[in-house]
Parts: C-alpha cells; sequence; structure tokens
C-alpha cells in the first residue's frame, strides 16, 4: 500500500509508555490530525516517523519498503516543521529560505519566494534578520516552505502555534490544496481544524501513566 | 555536493560575517593572553623565546575552547540541526563542511595576526616557519576532534566547562609534538617528525571524526 504506514510502534519514556502497539496509514491524499492532552507523546510520534528519533519497538514502512531502505527517497518527499522552526535568527527571511533550499535540492527562484513571503504577510520583511520579527511572523517563514518545496509527505508539530486568524486560515486552506493534489499530512494542533482544512481523519493518543 | 557548498558552506560563511564579533572575541582573547606573558614574566628576550612556542599553543587551545561551541549550538536551538538530518544529506558530511568553515573563520584571522604574535615573544625566522607550520597542521585537528565533545554536550545548558574538561587531556599529545616542532626549529635542528606525526593525527581525524560528530550529534537529538 502506498503511503507512510506504522506497524506496532511503541515508544518509551522515563519509564512511561507513551503508547504502545499503535498502527495506522498516511496514504497519500489524506489529511490526518493527531490529537491528545499534552505529554501524551504527540511530538515524540512525529519525530519517529521523520526518523530524528527511533522507537523502541516497531517499524515504518514508506511505500511497503522499510524505513532505513527507503530512507533517502522519502526525505526528497518530506517537509517536517517541528517546535524549533528550523529558522535562524541572524539570517533574513529570504537568506532562511536560500539555504533550505539548497540543503534540501529544491529549486529557488526569487521572485517566487518574493510572492509566496507576501501571500504570508510578510511584505517588506523580506531582507530584515528573522529575530527582529515577531514570534508568528518567524513561523510565517517556517511555513513558507510548505509552498517551496514539492513533496508528498508533510509531517507539521503544532503549525499554528502563534499564527493569527489570518495566518491559520491560509495554512489551512494550502493543506487542503495539498490533500487534494495527492499529497499526504500529517499535523497536531491543540484547536480543532476548521472547514477550510477539508476532509480530515482523527487519530487520537491517550495520556497514559 | 553543490547542496553541500550552496547550503552549508555559503550559509556558515554568511552566518560568520554577520556576527564577526563573535569571530573577534577569541582572536582577541588570544592576542591579549599572549601580550600578558611579556609584561608579567619580563621582557627577557631570552626566557620569552624559550617559553612563546608553548604560550602561543596554549593560548590556540583555550582561545579555540571559547569559540568551538558555536560550531552546533545556534543550529540545535534553533531547530535548523533537524532539518539538515532530514534534508536527504548525509549528516557526516554536513558536519565536514561545517567544521572546514569553523576552522577556515578562525584560522585565517590567526594567521593573519600571527607575525606580530611572533614579534612579542622574540621568536626566530626558523621558529616562526615551524610554529605557522604546527598550527597549519595542527588547528584543524583541534577543530575536528572539538566538534566531536561539542556535538556531545550540545544539548546540555552549560556545557561550555565540560567540554573544556573534555577537550584538554585530548590536546596534551598535540601540544607536545607541536611545540617540540618549534623547539627543534630554534635549535635549528629538523622538526619534519614532529609535523608528520601530527600531520598522522590528522589524517585519521578527517577520516573518522565526521562520523563520530554525526553519531554524536544524533545521540543529542534523540
Amino acid at each position: 500500500m502506498a503511503g507512510l504506514k506504522a506497524d506496532n510502534l511503541t515508544c518509551i519514556k522515563r519509564d512511561r509508555v507513551l503508547f504502545s502497539k499503535l498502527s495506522f496509514l498516511l496514504a497519500p491524499g489524506t489529511l490526518l490530525h493527531l490529537r491528545g492532552p499534552n505529554g501524551a507523546g504527540k511530538t515524540s510520534l512525529l519525530r519517529i516517523l521523520t526518523g530524528l528519533s527511533s522507537a523502541q519497538s516497531g517499524t515504518i514502512y514508506i511505500d511497503d519498503e522499510p524505513f532505513h531502505d527507503a530512507r533517502e527517497r522519502f526525505y526528497q518527499q518530506l517537509i517536517y516543521i517541528g517546535h524549533k522552526a528550523g529558522v535562524n535568527g541572524a539570517l533574513t527571511a529570504l537568506e532562511n529560505l536560500k539555504f533550505w533550499c539548497a540543503q534540501h535540492n529544491s529549486v529557488f527562484e526569487v521572485d517566487r519566494s518574493f510572492a509566496i513571503l507576501a501571500k504570508l504577510g510578510l511584505v517588506g520583511l523580506e531582507d530584515v534578520p528573522v529575530r527582529m520579527l515577531s514570534a508568528g511572523q518567524q513561523r510565517r517563514v517556517a511555513l513558507a516552505r510548505l509552498w517551496l518545496k514539492q513533496a508528498t509527505y508533510w509531517i507539521l508539530d503544532e503549525p499554528f502555534t502563534a499564527l493569527d486568524v489570518g495566518g491559520i486560515n491560509i495554512l489551512e486552506q494550502h493543506m487542503k490544496i495539498h490533500v487534494s493534489n495527492g499529497g499526504a499530512i500529517m499535523t497536531t494542533s491543540h484547536q480543532p481544524l476548521t472547514d477550510a482544512a477539508g476532509p480530515f481523519t482523527e487519530l487520537y493518543l491517550e495520556y497514559n501513566i | 555536493m553543490s547542496a553541500l557548498y550552496k547550503g552549508i558552506f555559503k550559509r556558515d560563511i554568511a552566518l560568520a560575517f554577520r556576527q564577526r564579533s563573535e569571530l573577534a572575541q577569541p582572536l582577541m582573547f588570544l592576542l591579549m593572553v599572549i601580550t600578558l606573558f611579556p609584561l608579567g614574566i619580563g621582557p627577557g628576550p631570552v626566557i620569552l623565546q624559550k617559553i612563546g612556542p608553548g604560550v602561543i599553543w596554549i593560548a590556540a587551545i583555550l582561545s579555540s575552547l571559547l569559540a568551538m561551541d558555536r560550531m552546533f549550538r545556534d543550529d540545535f536551538w534553533d531547530g535548523s540541526l533537524e532539518q539538515y538530518m532530514l534534508s536527504g544529506q548525509p549528516l557526516w558530511a554536513v558536519t565536514a563542511v561545517k567544521v572546514a568553515v569553523h576552522w577556515l573563520v578562525s584560522f585565517i584571522p590567526l594567521a593573519v595576526f600571527s607575525p606580530l604574535l611572533a614579534l612579542f615573544l622574540n621568536l626566530t625566522m626558523e621558529m616562526y616557519v615551524a610554529l605557522m607550520l604546527s598550527l597549519l597542521l595542527g588547528t584543524p585537528l583541534l577543530s575536528l576532534v572539538g566538534a566531536i565533545a561539542v556535538g556531545l554536550t550540545v544539548g546540555l545548558q552549560r556545557g561550555g566547562v565540560l567540554l573544556a574538561l573534555l577537550l584538554i587531556p585530548v590536546f596534551i599529545p598535540l601540544l607536545i609534538f607541536a611545540t617540540s616542532a618549534v623547539d627543534s626549529a630554534a635549535l635549528q635542528l629538523p622538526y619534519r617528525a614532529q609535523l608528520a606525526i601530527i600531520g598522522a593525527m590528522l589524517l585519521v581525524a578527517m577520516a573518522t571524526a565526521p562520523l563520530a560528530i554525526a553519531y554524536a550529534l544524533r545521540v543529542s537529538q534523540n
């Protein structure tokens, strides 16, 4: 089956079982909304799915291939935006995007980047060091990657943090378009997704003691 | 290859120029420590010449420790490191490029100021040449080995002193051979053997350190 398949994942942190025997499929063309209380292991699960950390047991398959065989191909098709935005404060928004695109082997066009930053409400702030921007604006710079790189899988950890209502709406609409084009998104957020995000399925993680 | 050059090399060079003060501080520290010796010990040319190579090398090691943790600290805390790991580029190659940039931006200013240091400590021309050769081979070794320890301590809040405690013992062999090379030059003796040993240590570090740094960073990330 195409997509990202988690098979019997178990994660233990500090002698606490966050989740055990968790299996699900993130197929192309779906939006999976991961929910659960603080400390339920949402971030841990997303980091395991990206390969940043490893699970105690269980396997991940990318298009039926074990993760470590498909790793490089998967990373070409992945955008991960975590808690830490991955934006350097001393560089400008445009430089951050330029270097990120170069690292990820995707094409960087200045005109297009200006247009994307404008769409995200950062007109006139493209060449200001990012640490001078507000938290929400910094988050928008990080989110601009979702427009820059062609990737099937988006794994987003609390992408709406610090965003205002307008920003949330832009992102949800973009998520809807991506899903309708055959993309696969897994996201966490504490507030419910609105209709703008399109149809989605929900995965709930319980808080285990 | 172009991803590493355009994405990492150019980025780190741009960042280094943006944060010039962070680059200048360790260099100023080195200059000041070395200036203190003629003042503290007295301007006797014989004594200064005797202790000169050791003083320069010890100051170089201490000042490199000051600047060491900027290699990965910012990238770790702002999440850029996660993005490198998920970029599809091998992490050891990314770290190798980052260490190379770090060495370039810290060694070139040191090389520019080194004639001044030689003058302070009354080094002869032969000693100066030997000192520069030992620095040329030895400082990349400092950066490579130091980066492993930085990778291990980057997740800690106050890793600075721990970094020094981990690294200073490791640098002892380098210090012995480097100062011995300059001492031999002072006595007009050949010093190729000492340089060859430093070169051999550098080659081993170049071959293995990037893998160790990448592993250390993964451990810190987990």
